[in-house]
């Protein structure tokens, strides 16, 4: 019989994550996939299992899984404290968790994601290659419930990386720092607006999701009114709603807008901004000619 | 041509019809093996965004975006692209007052509709979700003031320039004219592609009986 995983407590907010699916943008199919992804691909490698093997995406308050059978397991990520039947194991190492065991990554304690992987990956249905929930569709597995069961595949047989030194895990920075290249539409605000982006202090809002990372802080103004036409976006977009303040799109964001996009972070600073927990410190740097 | 991040351009163009033309170049010269590597091809209202240029390789968007300044774009050809029948019952909520903003009698709706060929510009909102360009200017209707929360899968819409079907339920702000029977036809992730309504399919709706319960069908060529 094929092992699985009991979830016993799902936590706020509990995804399958993969490394996504690309190339269904036109469609309008987002990309999804998990918002940390050198946080994944470190966690499965640990766990002995290609650096695109589903895992297990947390939010903030972690979750709790039981293994049918006795699986390697690594929690990475948000750092977080992690149990084994209620007793301490190491975070960011391998684990071995016996079967019926309940493995507990806890809240966390830095950071808002953690991952965790387990040898052989999560084996749920793929839908359009992927085994990645995308919330903002509704594709792939739902969010976990307590009391769901997932099934896990065969491990590889590669041996897990021993101890967490000779793979040291980037720390989370307590503020962060977004680099914007501007465009495609820096145009339809003023030079007052782009000014503002590169100097002014925001905050990363509660209301952030994997959809995008909201901000508050001082709204950006624009310069030309009206509709923009639909247009396709890049995940990093930096979209500026009505309200003028800038949300930064993430892997679930929508493929398609009609709000002026007037940088892009690029996706080697978007890990950071997804273990940014609401209330964190952010600034934006622009290339010099535009931020003077 | 506009940048959109490291391996992204957004390519403008001045109408809907240049962008379609310009996204139906785009697939044939992919289709030739002519274009460098793109990861996504979207195209949208009046823009065609190319999105992983030649992953990782320095220079390629750059590159690519002089190669595209110099091509000729033919025009599109009318009957271009496969075509779909998708089967319809024009019994929307709001028909009698698209009717009353057309000017026509409710039974006249689906008969105008009807008789239009459609073409899916471009995708977005949900997956499977066509933005359908073809409707005169002169039957374009507003958005209703007051969105509905709940709109049934397989609802058939109209807002501005556009036409398009809801392949499930969701909140929306388009005037409902009729219904798909078969919402199911609309969106099939085991399918490939899985939507029916693929950028660049010619679409036409066929009104038909509530009971007769037909599949959309897809006739011509591949889907791009």
């Amino acid at each position: 019989m094929t092992a699985r995983l009991q979830v016993v407590r799902a936590g706020a907010l509990t995804t399958v994550q993969d490394a996504g699916r690309a190339g269904y943008a036109h469609l309008g199919v987002p990309r999804a996939g998990a918002l940390d992804a050198p946080a994944r691909e470190l966690a499965n490698r640990l766990a002995g299992n290609p650096p695109d093997a589903a895992v297990l995406e947390t939010t903030l308050t972690g979750c709790a899984v039981r293994p049918t059978e006795a699986v390697t397991a690594v929690v990475g990520g948000a750092p977080c404290r992690v149990t084994v039947d209620g007793r301490p194991a190491p975070w960011g190492a391998p684990v071995l968790v016996p079967a019926g065991a309940v493995l507990e990554a806890h809240r966390a304690q830095h950071g808002v994601r953690s991952y965790l992987a387990f040898g052989g990956g999560l084996c749920p249905e793929p839908v359009l290659g992927s085994r990645s929930a995308d919330l903002l569709s509704g594709l792939g597995p739902a969010p976990l419930r307590d009391g769901d069961a997932l099934p896990l595949g065969a491990p590889t047989g590669r041996t897990p990386v021993p101890g967490a030194d000779t793979a040291p895990w980037p720390g989370i920075p307590g503020s962060l720092v977004l680099p914007v290249r501007p465009g495609p539409r820096h145009d339809w605000f003023t030079p007052a607006a782009l000014r503002t982006l590169a100097t002014a202090g925001y905050r990363v809002s509660p209301h952030s999701n994997r959809i995008g990372l909201r901000t508050e802080g001082p709204a950006l103004e624009r310069a030309r009114h009206g509709e923009l036409p639909s247009e396709g976006v890049v995940l990093g977009s930096v979209q500026v709603p009505p309200d003028g303040r800038p949300v930064i799109f993430l892997n679930d964001h929508p493929t398609t807008g009609g709000y002026p996009v007037i940088g892009v972070v690029p996706e080697q600073s978007l890990a950071a901004a997804a273990q940014a927990a609401p209330g964190t410190a952010l600034r934006f740097t622009l290339p010099a000619p535009l931020s003077g | 041509m506009l940048p959109a991040g490291r391996h992204g351009l957004l390519v403008e163009l001045p109408t809907g019809a240049a962008a379609e033309a310009f996204h139906a170049e785009l697939l044939r010269r992919r289709g030739l093996g002519s274009l460098p590597a793109v990861r996504e091809i979207v195209p949208g209202a009046r823009t065609v965004l190319l999105d992983g240029i030649a992953d990782g390789s320095p220079g390629a968007p750059e590159r690519l975006a002089r190669a595209l300044g110099s091509w000729r774009i033919p025009p599109l050809p009318r009957d271009a692209g496969p075509a779909v029948e998708v089967p319809v019952v024009y019994d929307g909520p709001d028909l009698a007052d698209v009717a009353a903003l057309w000017g026509v009698g409710p039974g006249d709706v689906a008969r105008i509709h009807s008789g239009i060929e459609f073409r899916v510009a471009f995708s977005g909102f949900a997956p499977g979700f066509g933005y359908l360009t073809g409707l005169p200017e002169h039957f374009q209707v507003p958005r209703r003031t007051t969105p509905r929360t709940r709109v049934p899968a397989g609802s058939l819409a109209l807002a501005g320039p556009y036409t398009g079907v809801y392949p499930r339920a969701s909140p929306g702000g388009w005037q409902l004219i009729g219904r798909t029977p078969d919402p199911e036809c609309l969106w099939n992730q085991d399918r490939d592609p899985a939507a029916l309504l693929t950028p660049g399919t010619r679409v036409r709706f066929m009104e038909t009986p509530e009971r007769h319960r037909a599949a959309g069908t897809r006739t011509g060529e591949a889907a791009p």
